[in-house]
């Protein structure tokens, strides 16, 4: 398929993302990957059989290091408000 | 419009909302409006402990705009259903 032709208009490339699993970065270091169900206009999502990765950085006084905690959940089914997303991003094929 | 709809069609069945503020609350689904305005009823705070203030709530009304996630029953999707409907709103939004 001729990509270009396609795809017109940005969300077109997640409209071709339906049904396949996508990366979302969101707000407050999250971030989602799920399989593509609906979206809007405003970049609601839904998503099944999600997992979610939360960065935590806790900054320990007296200490110059950062430490990175990393938490991961999994959910079966998901709508996620568009206001905290930042991208989504199609599989890498 | 779509989304909207996908939660009318969960209404009195049980779901879990997480906002802004990671507090999750557990309840009924009752209603849902455009804004995506939720009012659960018969709710439970999941951790209650950080929570102390919630334990009296037994039922609210939750600002759309304060949401992050809401956790569906995956049984009440019918997600060929809702994939299909997304493409026809996409199409009709294109045709303006």
């Amino acid at each position: 398929m001729d990509t270009s032709l396609a795809i017109q208009e940005p969300f077109d490339l997640i409209r071709l993302s339906l049904s396949e699993r996508v990366f979302v970065k969101l707000r407050g270091d999250r971030e989602l990957t799920g399989v593509l169900h609906a979206y809007d206009g405003h970049m609601n999502l839904i998503l099944s059989d999600v997992e979610e990765t939360i960065m935590i950085i806790d900054q320990h006084e007296g200490t110059t290091g950062e430490q990175h905690t990393i938490a991961k959940r999994k959910m079966d089914m998901l709508f996620v408000r568009g206001d905290g997303v930042i991208l989504v991003s199609p599989p890498s094929r | 419009m779509l989304i909207f709809s996908v939660f009318k069609t969960l209404t009195d069945q049980q779901v879990t909302v997480e906002l802004k503020n990671d507090l999750s609350i557990t309840g009924t689904l009752k209603s849902v409006d455009q804004f995506l305005n939720i009012r659960l009823d018969n709710i439970k705070v999941l951790d209650e402990a950080r929570h102390p203030h919630m334990m009296a709530v037994k039922n609210c009304f939750i600002r759309g705009s304060v949401v992050r996630y809401v956790q569906l029953p995956p049984s009440g999707v019918d997600t060929q259903l809702l994939e299909d409907a997304t493409r026809r709103e996409h199409v009709s939004q294109a045709k303006r």
